[in-house]
């Protein structure tokens, strides 16, 4: 499919000294009251696409259950537990890249109001689709397509999220600096940032490249670019350097027999990262708050 | 519209609140461009389909469970509301063997104290013999502190569930008296126009629909039929004569007895210190004579199969009795000594029933937004007392797994963590259902070979007490 988010994205990379999406589409506002219906149609069969759980994006579907937990346990450190039954309630979260949605649900499922965006319109229309169908969703999630800079230009979204979200994002970006300053600028004092992504070793080209999109196939062709991947060494430093303190870094491994991933020591290949925003700065003398 | 507001705050928690506002709404039949007949109102996270035992158990265990607090659950039941404030005089033929395993999770439910503040008898031993030979096997706790399992009628099971639904109100919303005819299944993958949930088409009208649908409506389940899913299944012409029964004269009456006839296993379960439950499975023909007997001679069959000798064959009994004695040798503590059940005076009025017994297992228990659980998912012949066992063994397995899936953020009717509950139940129920069965096949004859391979085996089985305890640990689950 040439127009999911996936190739969307690498497309965008090429734009380089921006961050992704800038110049990818006109950027239309998605509340456009006359819809299409063949374009909708469109959106059917892309929503389709996404949330085929053994589709072109079964590999974002098995994460879910590593990353939902990984970013919900670490919220629940840091902010306690929600209400019953909806461990993230009262938590504002951004994720960025969204896609077709497939992990901004669950986040809105257990309580928490997410904001998805993706410069990829047609990616969140898709999003949009698939979760104005369930009622749970609604008031819960919402998706824009904008890029991350559109958003940070806006005053409303000054230190305003608990979470920023960025899974299987930072590996396609032209300039991760402005996107760790964009993150640094939303997150609230002793906010949270996330990211999965893929480090850049030889093996992580022979499994993340060689392996997954050319011999079993299970990534599409052309989805990353080797020189684009970031180490753990690497994100870490950037992070700390922009008034952000990492406090875990665990690999993950996918295992294409069962389908599923599991966490492992070895940071080679995937990844996944929490750092927290540090809270006021010293001068401030300003109580912490929880 | 103050109010209207405060109602839809509620919403999220308290379903049942606002369902009762729609419904008022819809009988004043106002305005129809209110927030309230909003397209999606009518979407619930679980349906349960049938208040029968296990249905109910699910609807309990489901709203007490804190990671799926806030979720719109219905209950639908076909039936009128099942209460009891005290127990009939009389006891009801339909009664179900509940392992401790049951019984933990009936009282994790609150229901268990209401279970025995209404009626129910526990037994600590078991003894099964052939009326073939001598061969018998015993079980018990090896301390008999611990109850083996308790005998309590079906009724009296649903009852305390129901009440303790009622203290729940909050999380479930149950509808009495209300028939589903109609189940419309979503495709799996969303086209055009479809809609990606179960819809249920009620007899009264309303549509509704479901994320999940739990299946709880018996052996002929309706939702198991329309979804279209295979089930294997045998009738095994035999035919189920239950009553209930008046002893000779009071004992401690601790003890459940089965005896396997040549034409079907016949068991007398405690009740009282006075009184025992019949289940007797025989032949269609056979059962009918049984239910056309005067009350004499019904129970003077009933105490005939309990003590007759008459299918023995000097041959088994030889042959029994070396095994017997070479095992003593081998395992001087293997060997328990025949315990004779208590004698039958009279049987409770009325009380004659009988029902044809098979056996069926659906060959999947789920699809896309759907689960079958208890009879539903798998029906067995009631000679292990396992029946309502395996339906409460899957309400444990079904709550824990969509507990994990609300805590993990996903759609409750996930095909991945639906999986995992079939996987886990058929890995449990299929063996016990092919013991069962097995059992039944091999004491329905007294061919002399076969008599001999039970008789070694009931015999060697009573000598190995780590053989027997396995099994009682399998069936205590």
């Amino acid at each position: 499919m040439s127009h999911s988010s996936w190739t969307g994205r690498k497309q965008h990379t090429h734009s380089g000294g921006e961050t992704r999406g800038v110049h990818i589409h006109s950027v239309r506002p998605l509340s456009s009251s006359t819809l299409d219906p063949e374009e909708v149609r469109k959106f059917q069969v892309l929503a389709n696409k996404w949330w085929d759980i053994q589709g072109e994006f079964a590999l974002l579907h098995a994460m879910n259950d590593l990353r939902v937990p990984f970013i919900r346990d670490n919220l629940l450190t840091v902010h306690g537990g929600g209400e019953m039954g909806r461990p993230l309630a009262g938590l504002r979260i951004l994720d960025v890249g969204c896609g077709g949605g497939l992990l901004t649900e669950p986040l809105g499922r257990m309580g928490a109001k997410v904001l998805g965006v993706d410069p990829v319109e047609v990616s969140v229309r898709t999003a949009e689709l698939h979760s104005s169908l369930d009622p749970a969703l609604r008031g819960r999630v919402r998706y824009r397509a904008c890029t991350l800079e559109e958003l940070t230009e806006e005053e409303e979204n000054e230190e305003a999220f608990d979470a920023i979200v960025a899974s299987e994002v930072v590996e396609h970006l032209a300039d991760l600096d402005t996107f760790v300053h964009c993150c640094y600028r939303m997150l609230k004092p002793g906010g949270s940032v996330f990211i999965t992504t893929i480090s850049r070793t030889q093996l992580s080209y022979a499994l993340g490249i060689v392996m997954a999109e050319q011999v079993l196939r299970i990534v599409p062709q052309g989805t990353h670019q080797w020189d684009k991947f970031i180490s753990p060494v690497e994100l870490e430093t950037l992070l700390e350097s922009s008034g952000m303190s990492v406090q875990t870094v665990r690999g993950m491994f996918y295992n294409p027999l069962s389908g599923c991933w599991s966490w492992q020591k070895s940071t080679a290949v995937n990844y996944a990262l929490h750092a927290i925003k540090e809270k006021e700065e010293p001068l401030n003398q300003t109580p912490a708050e929880d | 519209m103050f109010a209207l507001a405060k109602v839809k705050q509620a919403a999220a928690g308290a379903g049942r609140q606002c369902w009762s506002v729609r419904r008022l709404r819809a009988f004043s039949s106002a305005h129809s461009s209110c927030e309230h007949g909003e397209e999606g109102e009518d979407v619930y996270d679980i349906v349960i389909s049938g208040g029968g035992m296990v249905g109910t158990a699910m609807a309990c265990s489901l709203a007490s469970e804190p990671n799926l607090h806030g979720r719109k659950i219905l209950l639908l039941e076909a039936g009128p509301k099942k209460e009891m404030d005290k127990v009939p005089e009389v006891y009801s033929t339909r009664v179900s063997s509940i392992s401790p395993g049951s019984a933990t999770l009936l009282s994790g439910l609150g229901a268990w104290d209401h279970i025995v503040n209404l009626r129910c008898k526990p037994y600590q031993k078991m003894q099964v013999w052939d009326a073939c030979s001598d061969a018998l096997i015993t079980f018990d706790k090896e301390n008999l502190q611990g109850e083996m399992a308790y005998i309590v009628e079906n009724d009296v099971i649903v009852a305390a569930l129901t009440k303790q639904l009622q203290t729940l109100s909050d999380q479930v919303e149950v509808q009495y008296r209300t028939k589903v005819v109609k189940y419309t299944w979503p495709r799996p993958f969303q086209v055009a126009d479809s809609i990606p949930w179960v819809q249920v088409t009620l007899a009264n009208g309303r549509t509704l629909q479901t994320k999940l649908l739990i299946g709880a409506d018996g052996p002929n389940s309706m939702v198991r039929r329309k979804a279209g899913i295979p089930t294997v299944k045998w009738n095994y012409d035999q035919s189920a004569v239950v009553a209930v029964l008046h002893l000779s004269e009071p004992t401690e009456n601790n003890v459940a007895w089965q005896r396997f006839l040549p034409t079907g296993p016949i068991a007398m379960l405690p009740l009282s210190d006075t009184q025992s439950s019949l289940v007797w499975s025989t032949s269609h023909h056979h059962a009918e004579e049984l239910l056309q007997m005067d009350e004499e001679s019904f129970v003077d069959a009933i105490n005939n199969s309990f003590w007759s000798n008459e299918n023995q064959s000097d041959l088994v009994e030889a042959a029994g009795s070396l095994f017997r004695h070479a095992l003593s040798i081998v395992m001087p503590n293997g060997a328990s000594t025949r315990q004779l059940p208590p004698s039958v005076a009279a049987i409770g009025p009325k009380s004659r029933v009988m029902f044809p017994l098979g056996m069926g297992h659906a060959s999947e228990y789920i699809r896309h937004r759907v689960a079958l659980i208890g009879d539903a998912a798998h029906r067995v012949h009631p000679l292990a007392g396992q029946g309502a066992n395996l339906g409460f063994g899957d309400v444990v397995c079904l709550t824990q797994v969509l507990s994990q899936a609300a805590f993990n953020g996903k759609d409750l009717g996930d095909m991945q963590h639906l999986l995992e509950y079939e996987t886990e139940r058929q890995r449990h129920n299929l063996p016990m259902m092919a013991a069962i069965d097995l059992m039944k096949r091999l004491y329905s004859t007294n061919a002399a070979p076969l008599v001999l391979l039970r008789t070694f085996g009931l015999q060697a089985t009573n000598a190995l007490p780590p053989l027997k305890e396995q099994i009682i640990a399998y069936a205590s689950k």
